[in-house]
């Protein structure tokens, strides 16, 4: 029995992609087959559905014009464009730029190589509430600083970031401002004109469409060197024969999202407070992260202490369920989390971390299933601990 | 990143689990802040462990290592126990991923603790010739890449 649940709390890793979304692209599959750049009619077809959905998906988040909108094949693809392409642009010498520390790591890579490229980068580090304070920004700022990165919603803590407020503050010493948003649309109100960036993040499956499907947002007169070249496709900012079916199930996702967020937020974000109140009335020496800071509704993350998290997740797993942990050992090195190393969270605590996010499928009756089967998983991994007791008392969890 | 069968099963029904109370030895070894930590108490008679129980504190791979190692070592002579190599607690595993090598030096350094541990409270000379994790040199995650492909599996 327990072995046939399928219990998908991961929603932030990844999405299932809606039925909706299947269908409307499944068209353009079949028959919306033409290239996008050619001037005969199967081509005039897909080039009308491509900025269709272009127009689409520009209107969703605010963009004043569909030319704002550049596809690429996902998020990392979108973060590696703002953060090479705006300075290698604007300031091929040299310069400085500002990303926070607790980014991921699609702009922390990227940053690095605009280190070996002559830039100087500062790794702004987050508040131990777990939120970028738009004075550290102002303070950071040089007057050769070109570009400010700061993501708008964690992918691990899930807390929100005052983008509108540091890119108010990056503009007055003439630097462009960037957010990665992944995390964020479609989970919090979001209009890239209100939060004032001059270029934005966003993925595909992280909202219902497939894998392989992403775009930058960028402002019109915003410098940016191409990273893939080729036919100049993407207004020259982005070469490669277009995705039109991805597009379109792109600009559909986007749509869903957005168009019932006032009712799906609220309940998102009561699954997660009863997951939350559940883990917590039920074990002793939990934690809940960032709590004193505006999160995502969709994200709840815990600290188990005295439990390392990947022993969490594959006894969850045994039983059917899916959710993240920012263990060492989940990641293939020494270090946990950088996240959480950055909002000063103890290593011997970020072990035990666990990411629990859930999403438009995700039922009560899924979050009861959690709270029955994961107390008990605890209590028996910190029972085979040899210092539980010995860290935090007698009377364990 | 994949687990064997093996290792699930380890994992999942881990062998021996406990402390002993009347132990002759204890080893631990591990730190949390790097993730894990294990405590291994043995019963010895005849210079062989009669009897073998792990604590710990860690992922699947030091789970199952730990619990692996302590069948392997039971009935073993002394010399045979801190004989066993982390390649042979990996093999016997049907292998680890590479990231996760260091955690049979875990259980093999454990073993080797609570040998030792008996001996010098017996009055007798160590003969583990030291653990892996003691050497300021050991780095868990550089693997050899030859190993690291062997133990894939």
């Amino acid at each position: 029995m327990e072995q046939e649940r399928d219990t998908y709390l991961d929603y932030a890793a990844t999405t299932p992609v809606d039925p909706r979304v299947i269908d409307a692209m499944l068209p353009s599959l079949r028959d919306v087959w033409g290239n996008p750049n050619s001037l005969y009619r199967r081509g005039r077809e897909a080039y009308t559905a491509l900025e269709e959905a272009r127009e689409r998906f520009a209107r969703v988040i605010g963009a004043e014009h569909p030319g704002e909108i550049i596809f690429t094949a996902g998020g990392t693809e979108a973060d590696n464009l703002a953060l090479l392409g705006i300075p290698l642009r604007s300031r091929p010498d040299g310069g400085h730029v500002i990303v926070s520390a607790f980014e991921h790591h699609a702009v922390l890579e990227p940053a690095h190589e605009l280190e070996k490229r002559g830039f100087d980068v500062t790794y702004l580090k987050p508040r131990p509430e777990g939120y970028i304070d738009p004075e550290d920004v102002r303070a950071a700022l040089r007057d050769d600083t070109v570009l400010v990165s700061v993501m708008h919603g964690n992918n691990e803590i899930g807390t929100v970031q005052p983008i509108a407020e540091i890119a108010a503050a990056a503009h007055e010493r003439g630097a462009y401002m960037h957010t990665d948003a992944a995390q964020t649309l479609g989970k919090i109100p979001f209009d890239v004109t209100a939060l004032g960036v001059d270029a934005a993040t966003f993925s595909g499956h992280k909202i219902y469409a497939p894998k392989g499907i992403g775009a930058l947002y960028l402002k019109r007169r915003t410098p940016l060197a191409p990273l893939i070249r080729g036919g100049g496709q993407e207004s020259k900012r982005r070469s490669g024969t277009q995705d039109v079916a991805g597009a379109i199930a792109f600009a559909t996702a986007a749509e869903l999202v957005t168009a019932d967020l006032d009712t799906e937020a609220p309940r998102l974000a009561a699954l997660r407070d009863r997951l939350i109140d559940g883990i917590t009335s039920a074990l002793e020496n939990t934690e809940v992260s960032a709590t004193h800071h505006e999160r995502l509704p969709n994200i709840a993350h815990l600290i188990i202490k005295g439990v390392e998290g990947e022993a969490m997740l594959l006894q969850l797993d045994a039983k059917g369920i899916a959710i993240s942990t920012g263990s060492a050992c989940s990641s293939g090195s020494l270090e946990p989390s950088h996240v959480l190393l950055s909002i000063g969270c103890p290593p011997e605590l970020a072990h035990g971390s666990i990411r629990v996010s859930v999403g438009r499928y995700t039922t009560e009756d899924d979050i009861e299933y959690f709270l029955e089967v994961f107390p008990p998983i605890v209590k028996r991994l910190r029972d085979m601990s040899p210092v539980y007791e010995k860290m935090f008392g007698s009377h364990a969890g | 990143m994949l687990y064997t069968d093996k290792v699930m099963d380890h994992f999942n029904n881990p062998r021996n689990v406990g402390v002993l109370d009347d132990a002759d030895g204890v080893g631990e070894v591990g730190n949390p802040v790097c993730g894990d930590m294990m405590k291994i108490s043995i019963k010895v008679a005849e210079d062989r462990i009669a009897d073998i129980r792990f604590q710990t504190l860690g992922c699947g791979a030091a789970i199952a290592t730990s619990s692996i190692v302590t069948e392997m070592a039971r009935e073993m002579t002394l010399e045979e126990a801190v004989a066993i190599t982390k390649k042979q607690v990996a093999d016997e595993l049907g292998g680890l991923p590479p990231a996760k090598m260091h955690c049979s030096v875990l259980a093999t350094d454990g073993l080797k603790a609570a040998v030792d541990d008996y001996l010098v409270k017996n009055g007798r000379e160590p003969i583990s010739g030291g653990l892996e994790h003691d050497d300021p040199n050991f780095d868990p995650h550089a693997v050899p890449h030859e190993e690291a492909c062997e133990t894939e599996g």
